[in-house]
């Protein structure tokens, strides 16, 4: 080992989801390069929908199917990133890490740089005919009644630890899960095996706390007069200081807005957790149940007290499929009697389309805070809102008969209660998720380095 | 004095995040002062937190304790109407959730009002 394996890590997050700002990697990679040292950049694009809808570019377009603002995320850094060492690794491949990869061979050769040593890591993708019969195993008769669109394994972080081994500069994944983009530099870099469960865990954690980005610093955070954060425009994005036991300190690129707080942190250390005493991931079970957080200085929040266990002997697969229609149409009154015309309205659409399981909100009155059936609204009585817009939203899965609700709702125009205006109708293609188990052993893993790859056909 | 009650909203004591799962919901109710902590302990409890989502009819509500943040996590089973991909709702991920749970009152010794969040009471409490 040399000496650089038990000096920090810097892991720095420059995305959160699939969309997230473009501009947001530039400081982080300023401040990487400007505390030395080895480094990594992240990018966290896939969410549980994000897939299928790139399987459905995939469909129309073979060298589609990869994260869309690709491009944006890493041409403003690539150049800086090679010629200070610092490695990326992402899962913004989608449904199409090799087209991915070769994208951004052709953006390097583009910019005149040199050629990066790109690895593409693949086995999570299960939507070919070859794994029918594993899916039709775990789901049963499910798997006849669909249409399927995409299928992936969650898959861990030790393709990417191997193919940072074999020194790949960029490493491009699909579905890995959202942690193991921080594991796998960490198992690289420090050596850990693959069974080192308190170690595994604690960097888990680092990148449960980097992976939805600006989330950990003061993103989806400020409440003026609770919680407030200073320059919440120009919200930075994360860097965790990886140690060799595994542990963080969380911080954030220099020179930008928000705040790596106390609170912050411990929000965003419980979001999308249940049992806190056993996370799953594809790596490990972490366990913060006993988890610390520590003020060491301004922006700088240590996280100790994990512990590891045994990974899952299974992976989380989730098959998505079309599941028919989704149809929303709006529509605005204002002044006296507002709300008495909105409530008017649903009730006409009520009636205009009794076969149709309606959701009304009343934006203004009362909205995302109701349930499907009403219930709540049901149960607020009727008042005298004079701002109002009436929603209303239902599925079918034949288009045909979805598209019956925005049609009503654009003849209230004429139909229905007086001074309707500002129509919106809407009519999207829906996505359905079945998720089951498989054993590890069903899903082989790799990663090939793209120059070891036959060219595109 | 510890007799002397006050009625606040949870927001003064607490703050928190919603995540999502398919259809389960997370709430973390994160006590602003560990001082606060046993109060949240004592009164933000699974059946008190099912009643608030009652319209939202909870398969099952979890609470789980991590003393060493001075935090709750709640765990809603069947509330998100399906979730992300299934919901009508405009916020399909719930996340507006944890301030319709942060807005529920409780009520704080006196001696704690100190330690809330939010602008200084008035009216002699």
């Amino acid at each position: 080992m040399t000496e650089s394996t038990s000096s920090p890590l810097l892991i720095g997050c420059a995305a959160g989801f699939s969309g997230d700002r473009v501009d947001a990697a530039g400081p982080v990679v300023d401040t990487l390069i400007a505390r030395g040292g080895p480094a990594f950049l992240i990018f966290e694009t896939l969410a549980e929908r994000t897939l299928a809808l790139a399987q459905l570019r995939r469909r129309v377009d073979p060298q589609a199917g990869f994260e869309p603002l690709l491009d944006d995320l890493l041409r403003p850094v690539l150049a800086r990133c090679l010629a200070h060492n610092i490695r990326i690794v992402s899962n913004f491949g989608a449904a199409n890490p090799l087209a991915a990869a070769r994208h951004i061979q052709a953006m390097a050769a583009g910019m005149g740089l040199p050629a990066p040593r790109i690895a593409v890591v693949a086995g999570d993708d299960l939507s070919g005919p070859q794994h029918e019969a594993l899916l039709r195993e775990q789901l049963g008769d499910a798997m006849d009644s669909i249409r399927k669109v995409s299928a992936n394994a969650y898959i861990g972080a030790e393709a990417i630890a191997a193919a940072l081994d074999a020194g790949a500069q960029i490493v491009v994944a699909g579905r890995v899960a959202d942690p193991s983009l921080t594991v796998g530099p960490a198992m690289s870099h420090f050596g850990w095996r693959a069974d080192d469960w308190d170690r595994l865990a604690r960097a888990t954690m680092a990148g449960h706390l980097l992976e939805c980005g600006a989330q950990v610093c003061g993103g989806y955070f400020a409440d003026p007069g609770y919680k407030d954060v200073p320059d919440l425009h120009a919200v930075g994005y994360p860097i965790a200081e990886i140690s060799s036991d595994g542990h963080c300190i969380i911080g954030k690129a220099a020179h930008t807005g928000g705040v790596v707080s106390l609170a912050g942190v411990k929000e965003q250390l419980l979001y999308e957790v249940h049992d806190p005493a056993a996370y799953l991931t594809p790596d490990v079970v972490a366990d913060i149940s006993a988890a610390r957080l520590t003020v060491l200085g301004p922006d700088q929040v240590a996280l100790t007290g994990v512990r590891g266990h045994a990974r899952p002997a299974s992976l989380k697969v989730n098959v998505c499929h079309e599941s028919g229609w989704l149809a929303e149409g709006e529509i605005s009154y204002a002044g006296p009697r507002a709300e008495a015309r909105a409530r008017l309205a649903a009730d006409v659409l009520r009636r205009r389309l009794p076969d149709l399981a309606l959701r009304v909100d009343l934006i203004g009155v009362q909205s995302v805070m109701g349930d499907d059936a009403g219930r709540l609204l049901e149960a607020t009585p009727a008042g005298d809102a004079t701002d109002v817009r009436l929603r209303v939203a239902a599925t079918h899965t034949d288009r045909a008969q979805a598209e019956r609700l925005p049609r009503e709702v654009t003849a209230l125009y004429c139909c229905g209660p007086a001074g309707g205006g500002g129509v919106r109708t809407t009519l999207t293609p829906r996505l359905g998720t079945l998720s089951c188990l498989v054993p590890r052993g069903a899903v082989p893993l790799r990663f090939d380095m793209l120059d070891h790859l036959p060219e595109a056909a | 004095m510890s007799e002397s009650l006050i009625a606040v909203p949870l927001y003064r004591a607490a703050h928190g995040r919603t995540g999502d799962k398919g259809n389960r919901s997370n709430i973390s109710v994160i006590a602003w002062h560990a001082d606060l902590y046993p109060l949240l302990l004592a009164q933000v409890t699974e059946a008190v937190v099912a009643q608030r989502f009652a319209n939202r009819r909870p398969a099952r509500v979890q609470r789980f304790e991590l003393p060493g943040l001075a935090a709750l996590n709640f765990v809603l089973d069947e509330v998100l109407d399906g979730g992300v991909n299934d919901a009508l709702n405009l916020d399909t991920h719930g996340k507006a959730l944890s301030f319709w749970l942060l807005d529920l009152p409780i009520e704080i010794p006196a001696t704690l009002a100190s330690l809330l969040a939010g602008p200084a009471l008035t009216g002699g409490d």
